[in-house]
């Protein structure tokens, strides 16, 4: 009876401090820039999550160590935990937007195609750096969301444009496998509409999400397929398997790309010398032999305070994470310089996002030369025309091997403004901006 | 002390049979009701009543929903969250057909959809029991969120698959969850879970209710008393999936602004079974503390380090998290194998007797 009225305790207790945290939350970071960071540690994607939760955190960390952070003012980057769950993603953005957020980086399409209602109505804007709806990068019908450097079907025309070179397009066959979530089957409209007008063919292969690692049907209707390329959208425990059942089924894997999130160091390192010569798309460099890449291990990564191993440092996530960081502390800087302001808010950072130009000389001075390509954006292109590269494994490391792949803008703006179209057609109240 | 009933005299059959024949539950509830629909929306904060207490009612419906199939009528079910999204998507369908029609009618109408859909996975249970009806109605999960995916007309051929509220309306006010006043949404939210509480409470009290709980007890039993499987069985299907749909449809409607299949899948079902399990089986107020357990509870957590000023990553909150939750899941099912209902009823007695040892 005695531990029954302890449990007794416990509960009213606990109903008790229901009512006070909350109120506890509601902190502003005023003299700062806030900058929340929806992060995944825990979960299924976590091996992702994590190196580019790291490089995230540690540039801007560099930032506030080695500026004294943007234009003056520190810059405060808070974690919350999303677990790759978009209700916990929502839960995160009501839970931080109060705080004063600058900007949301959801990564995760999931938790995107949320907060995109959400963005104008609290004048927050969303950077959903190469992920999320593709159609966001459309200025005009989404002035709150922005896909810099580029989307995923820029991407997809970019790899399409690969294959062309390396053997033409014309009359072959494409396999694409794909996550069975929105993420995987956001470029299928690219291909349905590229298909005739490029002369290729293609065969969807869907992965369901909890079919990640047993993907022995698939593969084995890629093989009755028989496709010239394979390429893939992936995440997490998928990428490494479907690389081995390909070398499984003996396909070519240098006929095997990989999307961005398809391409890391976490997805090939467990394959090792079996997925040689498997390719992937990219957009930020590898490794760390860029100036600014020193300074983050020089400032942060030496002194102890990132949570990246030191080797870590330069990884495909984390150095995407990095670039993250740079784009989101670039539009700062612009923001700042278009205002007069030091200290922004939301609605100044969507004017920041708009007016960001990450040009090459931009880039040299940040200590990124050669990184990725130059970014620009305006009012109506939210998107950036961010070019990417195709990098090879060899068995142990990636190795980059083409130069800057632009996407098909002529082909795929069309398209895009379509969709951002259809997005809003049945929103009778969805608030748009004119450009120009 | 404060739960004594004596001098509360019946004088008649109907007083005798109230729902809460005893005057200090009336008074306790009229206090909950008023601090629900008057103080919660005067003082709560933003973050309070959109990120807790809408989510945490939506998924008490769901609770009450399998409570009602598994803790009333004995029949497990691992379906929930297909429930959820039948009702879902039924609503998002409902409403790009008639969007001028009132959105709350379209909420309460995806929940009739749901029950149909229960009603065809329900009928293997005249035929099997116990963890096989379990393992059939995890087939309804597969199957539906199979059809989630692969149906494009129930997501209107969305490139991204993915649902959406398109901004309803509810006497002018905008109520989806991106532009709505969160005061009204949550009015409008509690509004529908006291209304289908109460509902359900006066059928389970009757002879529908009645009729299930002999199920539960006894099938043979019952059958030979008269009852009719088929009608008791399936009518508990049918009223679990309505809630369950309704409260699917709350989901994307009133709390979370567009969902995937993923907001629906097999994690959803168990979360739900575990509300109703540390709840208490067959309680209706069960089913509110254990959402809330299951639900408040890890937030409430996550934001102690924070409102203390503890300076710690999110990923290790995340893990303290898990790690209390499951601990807590363990003790009180030691403690008490009948949930934080039958906790509460053990209090009730005690207050009864209070400060005396015994009554």
């Amino acid at each position: 009876m005695k531990l029954k009225s302890i449990l007794l305790g416990v509960a009213a207790s606990a109903v008790l401090a229901a009512g006070t945290i909350p109120a506890a939350l509601a902190d502003g970071h005023e003299g700062e820039l806030y900058i929340p960071s929806l992060s995944y540690r825990t979960g299924p994607f976590a091996g992702g999550g994590i190196p580019f939760a790291n490089g995230f955190a540690d540039y801007l960390n560099m930032l506030n160590e080695r500026d004294g952070g943007i234009g003056g003012i520190k810059i405060k980057v808070e974690e919350c935990e999303t677990g790759y769950n978009a209700q916990k993603g929502v839960e995160c953005y009501e839970a931080t937007k109060g705080n004063g957020a600058l900007v949301y980086n959801p990564l995760s399409t999931g938790i995107t195609l949320q907060l995109i209602p959400k963005a104008p109505v609290d004048k927050i804007p969303v950077l959903s750096m190469g992920y999320g709806l593709s159609a966001a990068g459309i200025g005009e019908k989404f002035p709150y969301t922005f896909t810099y450097p580029t989307g995923y079907w820029s991407q997809m025309s970019s790899i399409l444009k690969y294959i062309d070179a390396n053997g033409g397009l014309k009359g072959k066959k494409i396999g694409f496998i794909y996550l069975d979530a929105g993420y995987g089957r956001e470029p299928i409209p690219l291909l349905e509409q590229l298909g005739p007008k490029l002369g290729f063919e293609w065969v969807g292969f869907p992965v369901a999400g909890k079919d990640m690692q047993n993907q022995g049907s698939q593969w084995l209707n890629v093989r009755k397929e028989r496709p010239d390329w394979m390429i893939m959208w992936g995440w997490g425990a998928m990428n490494a398997t479907a690389v081995k059942e390909a070398k499984k089924i003996r396909f070519p894997l240098d006929k095997f790309i990989g999307n961005w999130w398809s391409g890391a160091h976490a997805d090939l390192d467990p394959v090792g010398a079996d997925g040689k010569g498997y390719l992937a798309a990219n957009f930020s460099g590898i490794g760390t032999d860029y100036p600014a890449l020193q300074d983050v291990i020089k400032h942060v990564v030496d002194k102890g305070n990132s949570k990246s191993d030191k080797d870590k440092v330069g990884d495909v996530l984390y150095n995407r994470g990095l670039f993250n960081a740079v784009i989101v502390a670039e539009a700062i800087a612009a923001a700042q310089k278009a205002t007069g302001k030091k200290a922004i808010t939301g609605e100044d950072m969507r004017l920041g996002l708009e007016k960001f130009d990450l040009s090459n000389a931009r880039l040299k001075e940040l200590g990124l030369e050669g990184f990725t390509g130059a970014v620009k954006g305006d009012c109506a292109d939210h998107e950036g025309g961010g070019s990417v590269f195709i990098q090879q494994w060899d068995g142990n490391d990636w190795k980059r091997t083409t130069d800057l792949i632009e996407p098909m803008n002529d082909v795929v703006r069309p398209l895009l403004e379509d969709a951002a179209a259809k997005y809003v057609s049945d929103k009778p109240d969805w608030k748009g901006q004119t450009c120009g | 002390m404060f739960y004594r009933e004596a001098g509360q005299f019946k004088t008649n059959y109907r007083a005798d049979q109230a729902i809460f024949p005893i005057l200090q539950d009336r008074i306790g509830l009229g206090l909950i009701l008023v601090v629900a629909f008057v103080v919660i929306p005067l003082v709560g904060g933003d973050f309070f009543i959109k990120s807790m207490m809408i989510p945490f009612l939506i998924l008490s419906l769901a609770a009450i929903g399998l409570n009602i199939l598994t803790g009333y009528c004995g029949q497990l079910s691992l379906g929930t969250g297909a429930f959820m999204g039948v009702g879902a998507y039924s609503c998002y369908k409902l409403f790009t057909f008639f969007p001028e029609v009132n959105i709350i009618i379209h909420i309460l109408l995806s929940g009739f959809f749901a029950a149909g859909v229960g009603i065809i996975f329900g009928l293997p249970s005249l035929r099997i029991k116990g963890l096989y009806l379990a393992i059939t109605t995890l087939a309804a999960q597969f199957f539906l969120e199979w059809a989630f995916i692969r149906i494009p007309w129930l997501y209107n051929y969305n490139d991204s698959g993915a649902i959406d509220a398109t901004s309803p309306t509810l006497f002018g006010y905008p109520i989806d969850p991106a532009s709505g006043n969160p005061i009204h949404i949550y009015l409008i939210v509690l509004s529908i879970v006291v209304v289908l509480t109460w509902v359900a409470s006066n059928v389970i009290r009757g002879r529908i209710g009645r009729s299930w709980m002999m199920i539960r007890d006894m099938d043979i039993a019952a059958e030979l008393m008269g009852i009719k499987p088929l009608n008791a069985k399936l009518s508990a299907f049918a009223m679990s999936s309505y809630y369950c749909g309704v409260s699917g449809a709350m989901m994307v409607f009133l709390w979370l602004g567009s969902a995937e299949v993923e907001s629906f899948n097999i994690n959803i079902s168990f979360q739900v079974l575990f509300m109703i399990i540390i709840g208490g089986m067959g309680s209706l107020i069960g089913c509110f503390m254990g959402a809330a357990f299951i639900f408040i509870l890890p937030i409430l957590i996550r934001a102690f380090p924070v409102a203390m000023g503890i300076d710690i990553g999110a990923s290790t909150v995340e893990h303290f998290t898990q790690l209390i939750i499951g601990t807590l899941i363990i003790v009180f099912l030691i403690m008490e194998p009948h949930g934080l209902a039958r906790l509460w009823q053990i209090g009730k007695e005690k207050l009864r007797n209070w400060p005396f040892p015994y009554g």
